[in-house]
């Protein structure tokens, strides 16, 4: 009470105001000025992240957009073509109809731009790696954050931050030069004869696209799998072993549930990377866009697509803007799942709050 | 974590462990953790080994000293050692300073609010953009909007078909003087048939005017370099803001409570303490730089070129010297590497040279990595 007098006081106004007056004044317009353009400066650097996100935007679709005015929207998705007849006794092939297929053909007489096999090829690998990866990152996190000692933690986190460092080009070569071909000899014959698997003919494909593309996903969900758990109070733990629980049960049963929206955007995040991997999937997994229901056979993405064909497309060409709308589709994939994966860490942030 | 609560938790550990056994299940999911991190690290170790066993044979100092020869099968890979290292250079100039100070903005000036939570979510997604992304963006931005639009400002050079249609209007007149003057060259020569033709067509594109070569709207490193800033802005912009806000609030306090000013408090106070953190990120950065092929396919990067991507010599007043062109394309080892293992009809052959380029790769990544790793431990232990 006695404090709010004193400020409301006329006489603490008056010396206030000449305070403020005497410290404004040996700062110069010169200073002030300043001060102000390096703020400015400062904003503008802070802005250009949101201005690069923008622009991306902006000019992924600027391109692709180009392609929608050349080519109709439904050609995208399944394509058009005709379906021919042999006469063996004039030796001539006749068209007789036409069908509706998905064939991705960019270098032909009559192009075909149907997304299809190349999403097929996207998700069937992202969907395939998200499996190894979640096995072996939720393990890994588990272990970090339950199992390992301080010294084993200390030893396992750097190894996992320089399987992060390890360029993709690099693991796409080691799979291509020296994983490949064993385990397509593995897995037709060879010792394992017994355990013969008739599908497997090629060895570049798509499993082992996506076991290339599960090296770099798993330190990514380990790590962040382990900060979640990490995250979890440690009465909560504490209390779960006082009413008497294992350890095992205590992670199973508390500490998972507890920190589940962070494992979850943990596994959104590595199955957005997974989707957006090019080198890897490019150099193993065999880049043959068509679709088949047998995972080892090769497939090409929608990365590898843009990555490869890019450099033989003429700018300016209609294979060069679809290859742009494919892009466009792709960052905006990845964009969607970042929005889950912010709402789904908001959600828990409450949580861990409460 | 303090140790307060481990003690804790091991204690009640110990009562439980006394009074009811752990099932067996639990024993074999415990294992099977233990195994798939042992299984993974085990992955870890072998492809390292596998690639140093393999490539060290081959790596020697000619391999890393000279350029390819005999269509890449002797020789070494000094080219692309090269234009790796100047890409991740012009790269680190540009976005150190940017990701710096846009972080110095975040953590120092905005006060919240709408600004903050945009910025943060374009870090966020910055960082979840797929790589080939930011090639194509490169390619679409850099080369065919800035590029191309500065080619055109500076050599007339014409943007699309309309644009050539013009400028072939435009010279035409140029064009038939040249033929016209040919022609009566031609006669005066009193050349017949063939040579006559030759002649003219000679005179023709050596006198009429042409058209300038590309220089800002083709693949250089120089592009190169910033579509890779945009992709390590994150990087930085994160490990930067986390340096930042490690200073202690005492610090600036103090520095405020001598007068300083705003800008006088960064620049004297918190960027000096934040130094190694901010080091931090940026060796992280450069790791990251050098490691990525997708951004730079669509811009730049050539398979093999004559020489390295240099000037002609330059005057600096008492010596010459040629100094990197930024404007030419270059040889880089993720690609040389990935054609060398996948564009080649016999990849067998060259798969010595493809171990070790991989090798050099390797080690210059993996050492930024472990000195940036080092260098974290040390600071914040300290």
């Amino acid at each position: 009470m006695a404090a709010r007098g004193l400020r409301e006081s006329a006489e603490f106004r008056a010396t206030s105001a000449a305070l403020r007056a005497r410290l404004r004044r040996p700062v110069s317009l010169f200073f002030r000025l300043k001060e102000r353009v390096i703020e400015w400066f400062l904003l503008a650097c802070g802005m250009l992240s949101a201005i690069a996100v923008a622009l991306i935007f902006f000019f992924l679709f600027k391109e692709g957009i180009v392609a929608l005015r050349m080519v109709p929207l439904s050609q995208f998705i399944s394509t058009l073509s005709d379906v021919t007849k042999y006469d063996p006794v004039e030796d001539v092939t006749t068209v007789v109809g036409q069908q509706r297929d998905f064939i991705w053909q960019p270098v032909s007489e009559t192009p075909k731009f149907s997304v299809v096999p190349l999403m097929w090829g996207s998700f069937g690998i992202a969907l395939i790696s998200a499996f190894i990866s979640t096995l072996c990152g939720v393990g890994i996190g588990i272990y970090l954050s339950e199992i390992a000692t301080r010294r084993t933690r200390d030893i396992i986190k750097p190894m996992l931050e320089v399987l992060v460092g390890i360029p993709t080009v690099v693991i796409g070569f080691f799979m291509l030069a020296v994983i490949a071909e064993p385990i397509r000899a593995l897995a037709s014959g060879g010792v394992f004869s017994w355990l013969h698997i008739p599908f497997y003919n090629r060895s570049l494909n798509m499993f082992v696209g996506a076991l290339g593309v599960s090296f770099v996903i798993i330190p990514v969900i380990a790590s962040l799998v382990d900060d979640a758990l990490r995250a979890v109070p440690n009465d909560l733990r504490a209390a779960s072993l006082a009413v008497g629980a294992t350890r095992w049960q205590t992670t199973w049963r508390v500490t998972l549930p507890a920190a589940v929206s962070g494992v979850f955007a943990a596994l959104i995040l590595g199955f957005g990377r997974a989707l957006g991997e090019t080198m890897i999937v490019m150099m193993c997994a065999g880049n043959a866009p068509v679709i088949h229901l047998n995972p080892f056979e090769p497939v090409r993405t929608m990365t590898a697509s843009i990555a490869s064909e890019m450099g033989a497309a003429q700018y300016g060409g209609l294979h060069a803007h679809v290859l742009f709308l494919v892009g466009a589709l792709l960052v905006t994939m990845t964009f969607l799942l970042n929005v889950v994966v912010e709402i789904v860490i908001n959600k828990y942030r409450k949580r861990i709050r409460l | 974590m303090s140790a307060a609560p481990h003690q804790f938790l091991g204690r009640a550990r110990e009562a439980v462990k006394s009074r009811s056994r752990a099932p067996l299940w639990a024993l074999l999911f415990e294992s099977i953790v233990r195994g798939i991190t042992g299984v993974v690290l085990v992955a870890l170790l072998y492809i390292v080994m596998t690639i140093v066993w393999h490539g060290a044979p081959r790596l020697d100092w000619e391999f890393i000293s000279q350029a390819p020869r005999n269509a890449m099968m002797e020789g070494g890979v000094f080219p692309a050692i090269f234009g790796t290292v100047f890409v991740v250079l012009f790269m680190i100039v540009m976005a150190l300073p940017l990701g710096v100070f846009g972080a110095v903005y975040m953590v120092e000036y905005a006060k919240g609010g709408t600004f903050s939570r945009i910025t943060r979510a374009a870090v966020n997604n910055l960082a979840g953009v797929p790589s080939i992304v930011f090639g194509l963006f490169g390619l679409g931005f850099f080369i065919l909007f800035i590029g191309k639009n500065l080619d055109h400002y500076a050599f007339d050079i014409p943007r699309n078909e309309a644009e050539a249609k013009v400028w072939e209007q435009r010279v035409a007149p140029q064009v038939k003087a040249a033929r016209d003057e040919a022609v009566r060259l031609a006669d005066e020569k009193s050349l017949h048939g063939g040579d006559r033709g030759a002649f003219i067509r000679d005179y023709v594109s050596g006198h009429a005017p042409v058209m300038h070569k590309k220089v800002f709207g083709q693949g250089a490193m120089f592009w190169a370099a910033a579509t890779l800033a945009i992709l390590v802005l994150p990087v930085i912009i994160v490990s930067t803001e986390e340096a930042l806000r490690s200073v202690p609030r005492s610090m600036r306090e103090a520095a405020y409570g001598l007068g300083a000013t705003k800008w006088q408090v960064v620049s004297t106070v918190v960027l000096p303490q934040a130094r190694t953190g901010i080091l931090t990120g940026a060796i992280l950065a450069v790791a990251r730089g050098a490691g990525e092929l997708a951004p730079i396919l669509l811009v730049g990067v050539a398979f093999s070129m004559p020489g390295l991507p240099l000037t002609e010599p330059v005057n600096f007043g008492f010596f010459k010297m040629p100094v990197v062109n930024p404007f030419s394309e270059f040889m880089h080892l993720n690609y040389h590497i990935y054609t060398m293992a996948t564009q080649q009809t016999n990849p067998e052959l060259s798969r010595p040279i493809q171990f070790a380029t991989t090798l050099v790769l390797l080690m210059i990544t993996l050492a930024m990595n472990l000195g940036a790793i080092l260098l974290r431990r040390h600071y914040s232990r300290k």
